[in-house]
């Protein structure tokens, strides 16, 4: 197992210089100067371009910024913002609770609903309630998140006012951020009614980040419990008489589980891509929204920063998910 | 001890939830989050909201509702007769505020309008880089740096500017954002602790409300500054919620989760206007959006050309189907809400018979040009493809082939004021200080080409009237001379004006107080709500 972990880790490494190497290049590539930007319309002297960009270190040649960036990172120091001034390290560490709080409770959601409708569907295959589950699978997987979140404020909200709008908490409790993950600090706070708020505040963009997460899920599951199902083992457990419900929750479910679980990684991907819609739609201060307002900005330094960043997690996750197989499946240890 | 400490903690939040209780909050559903909070550094009107404004306060501020500067930090001025040298008399005894992290010893004094404005135009000042990449955009592009040679402590309350040349608009000037006062004493605390980056982070100013915190892209929080030198503030507390999405904020504005909001999409204004919960205010905005010729390059280098395609564009069609009608078409290259605006102006009639006779006596046959179209939405102009798509039909009407272009954004800020561009962009501009020179001079004249002077327009007669007026400081002088100078832009139609937009604030039926500024300012120091 040791071996293993040191040779998944080994693999990390060039894949994380290239992505930095990516990140860095691809940003450099899109039209648009940061520093311009800077002054909007109101236009800006060549000279004061010219010393600006200089005292960013923008003027030198693109290998030099490379290197000194790399440098950098390797140093801990991953730079500071060209429009905020802040150091990036610090923005990200601030946001990045708000993103894996509403991530893990839509990945919940997303496992706690669809494994379940998955598994149903396979074992009542060809049935209404399976057509009807999968007819809904394809319209959440398709559903453009944007509209799908207003849609929710407008009916949840607006009219029928059982959530709120937006934010993480009412303003009406003010607590100092221990953890950056609102459920605890609002728990440790000791405030009546926050961590309820809290909840609250949290269940329409879980739902709207859940949706097409639970309908890959949704749909994996079944495929995959049919393929099982179907096997030898399995008409074997069943002639050996063993009750319906352990050979599907016990023999069948665990080995359809490993192409679930693959999903369920690459599905924490998907997420970060679906927050960056989500939060900026339910104003969730998360590092979606931030990424994206740099992009807009040509916010060079936090484009590159927060992507190696979120890629570094993503990756770290994979290395979970791998783990994992090897747990559910020691053949792969090997 | 045990009880003594929990009988501590329950007295405690008694009293924290009792002041909750009877505190008055007021939230504004802000539209981003501020780069920063010394308002030196940015450029953005969200920043200055969310600093400037509750914050600080500068020498002069506007008066509420208007661009007039009026007296704020400094009680009175002087100024020399040939117009370079101010002198400021400070109102004594103002305070600055007491945080968790900063407790000021003195009164406001000259020191602090010294380091506040020095910083921003000395390179050599110990301020002038305290954050990576610091750089005074505004201070920069009202050409401080240059136009002030000192800036001098007369006593503890007056300090004196010396300008290298006399200009009229320096007053207004300092009462904009960037022009904030600071308080020395903390910058100085922060340097001692090799802090001098909080100075941008954790703010303090003699404004109407004190900083109390910012949970980033979320919430910035305020409180009643107790110790403020004008009329205190009738709300306890001030909440800006951020909510960058204009359908969600009107959502929370309806679900009562804030009381104001800005910018609303033009398509909502209509429902909630008929929202007996709400009431919407509206004002012309301090802005123009245009189409700028090339006027150096043929054909547009004839007047009689940019005459004819000014006849031949339909404003009214663009402000309904762009604006949905929350603007208006645009005249003068001023908007009607600023002093000078002339009101004799004659616009050219959208008639395309006359456009086409124009086309024809300039010898200008079969012409195809580019329109250019801003990739954003801008205050002025919320869809410049649009304007531009309604544009090329009008066009095509007199027999003009316009092939419309656009770039990303800094592309086109760069690209457009090229001085060999090919063909005529959509622009606009927003003003700073209601000053008419911040339009006219700044976007017209000679020492514009090649930047903010987009037509590429240098006519000597129209330039000196506007040297002249920025030299002189009688208004009723100043007004005359920006009058002749309209009149020569008409006549030489170097843009099409497009639109002044509407700005439009919807708020909560209970709020009072509130002002709607022309420069597009949200400020909350007067603003109550009723129980």
């Amino acid at each position: 197992m040791f071996g293993f972990l040191l040779r998944r880790i080994a693999v990390l490494i060039p894949t994380f210089i290239g992505v930095s190497i990516i990140a860095f290049s691809f940003i450099r590539m899109l039209p648009g100067d940061p520093v311009a930007l800077l002054s909007g319309e109101r236009v800006m002297s060549p000279e004061r371009h010219a010393q600006i960009s200089h005292d960013l270190g923008l003027d030198r040649p693109m290998v030099v910024q490379y290197l000194d960036y790399l440098n950098g990172i390797l140093h801990g120091d991953f730079g500071s913002s060209i429009v905020s001034k802040k150091p990036i390290l610090d923005q990200f560490m601030q946001l990045f609770p708000a993103t894996v709080e509403l991530s893990i409770c839509a990945i919940i959601i997303a496992i706690a609903l669809g494994i379940p409708a998955g598994v149903i569907a396979a074992i009542k295959r060809g049935s209404v309630f399976d057509q009807t589950l999968m007819g809904i699978a394809l319209v959440g997987y398709s559903m453009p998140i944007f509209w799908w979140g207003l849609l929710l404020i407008i009916l949840f909200s607006g009219t029928l006012q059982w959530f709120p709008v937006s934010g993480r908490i009412s303003l009406m409790y003010f607590f100092p951020n221990v953890t950056g993950f609102m459920l605890i600090d609002s728990l440790i706070s000791g405030q009546k009614g926050a961590f309820s708020s809290a909840l609250s505040h949290l269940a329409l963009p879980s739902i709207v980040l859940a949706t097409i997460p639970l309908a890959v899920i949704a749909r994996q599951t079944r495929s995959a419990m049919l393929e099982v199902l179907s096997e030898d083992y399995v008409r074997t457990a069943r002639a050996k008489g063993l009750s319906p419900f352990r050979v599907v929750g016990i023999h069948a479910l665990r080995n359809a589980m490993i192409p679930v679980i693959t999903t369920i990684g690459l599905q924490i991907g998907v997420m970060l891509a679906g927050a960056i819609l989500t939060e900026t739609i339910f104003s969730w201060p998360g590092i979606g929204k931030w990424m994206v307002d740099s992009v807009f900005r040509r916010d060079y330094p936090v484009i590159q920063s927060g992507l190696l960043l979120i890629a570094a997690i993503i990756m770290i996750v994979n290395l979970i998910v791998d783990l994992m197989y090897g747990l559910i499946n020691p053949r792969i240890r090997h | 001890m045990k009880y003594k400490l929990a009988l501590a903690a329950a007295l405690l939040s008694a009293t924290f939830f009792a002041s909750a209780a009877s505190a008055k909050t007021f939230v504004f559903c802000s539209e981003g989050s501020p780069e920063g909070f010394d308002p030196g550094l940015y450029t953005a009107g969200t920043t200055f909201d969310a600093s400037a404004h509750p914050i600080y306060n500068r020498l002069l501020e506007f008066k509420p509702g208007t661009t007039e500067p009026v007296a704020a930090l400094a009680a009175s001025w002087d100024i020399s007769s040939d117009g370079t040298v101010y002198t400021f008399k400070l109102r004594p005894n103002v305070k600055f505020q007491t945080t968790d992290f900063f407790t000021p010893t003195r009164a406001l004094n000259a020191d602090d309008v010294i380091f506040s404005i020095d910083r921003q135009i000395n390179a050599s000042n110990p301020w002038a880089k305290y954050v990576s990449g610091a750089s005074w955009e505004y201070a920069d592009g009202m050409g401080f740096p240059k136009l002030i040679k000192s800036i001098e402590k007369v006593d503890d309350l007056t300090v004196k500017f010396t300008l290298n040349r006399a200009e009229a608009p320096f007053l207004a000037d300092l009462a904009m954002p960037f022009a904030s006062i600071m308080s020395k004493e903390y910058a100085d605390s922060l340097d001692k602790a090799g802090k001098k980056e909080q100075l941008n982070q954790q703010p303090v100013g003699t404004g109407p409300f004190t900083f109390v915190g910012y949970q980033q892209d979320a919430v910035i929080r305020y409180k009643k500054n107790a110790d403020y030198w004008g009329t205190a503030p009738k709300i306890d507390d001030l909440v800006f919620a951020i909510t960058t999405d204009a359908a969600v904020r009107y959502q929370k504005l309806k679900a009562g989760e804030c009381q104001l909001m800005p910018y609303p999409n033009a398509a909502d204004v209509a429902s909630m206007k008929t929202d007996k919960n709400l009431k919407v205010m509206e004002q012309e905005g301090l802005n123009i959006a245009y189409l700028a010729y090339n006027t150096t390059q043929p054909p547009f280098d004839k007047v009689e050309v940019r005459k004819a395609l000014n006849m031949a564009i339909n404003k009214k069609a663009i402000v309904d189907a762009v604006f949905q009608g929350m603007a208006t078409p645009a005249v003068n290259p001023i908007p009607p809400t600023m002093w000078s605006y002339d009101k004799a102006t004659k616009d050219d009639a959208y008639n395309l018979d006359e456009a086409k006779k124009l086309l024809a006596s300039a010898g200008v046959k079969d012409l195809s040009m580019k329109l250019w179209a801003m990739p954003v939405s801008r205050p002025y102009m919320l869809n410049a493809r649009r304007a531009a798509e309604i544009m090329q039909d009008d066009f095509a009407k007199i027999g003009v082939k316009a092939e419309i272009v656009s770039y990303e954004w800094a592309e086109y800020l760069q690209r457009s004021k090229d001085k060999n561009r090919d063909g005529a962009a959509i622009m606009g501009w927003t003003g700073d200080n209601g000053d008419p020179d911040n339009f006219l001079d700044t976007l017209l004249g000679c020492d514009a080409v090649g930047g903010n002077n987009r037509a590429q327009w240098c006519n000597k007669d129209f330039d000196a009237l506007v040297k002249k007026a920025k030299a002189t400081s009688d208004v009723g002088e100043r007004t005359k001379l920006y009058e002749q100078a309209q009149q020569i832009f008409k006549k030489e139609a170097p843009w099409a004006t497009i639109d002044h937009s509407l700005a439009v604030v919807p708020m909560a039926k209970g709020v009072t107080g509130f002002t709607q500024s022309p420069l597009g300012d949200f400020t909350f120091e007067t603003v109550d709500i009723s129980e």
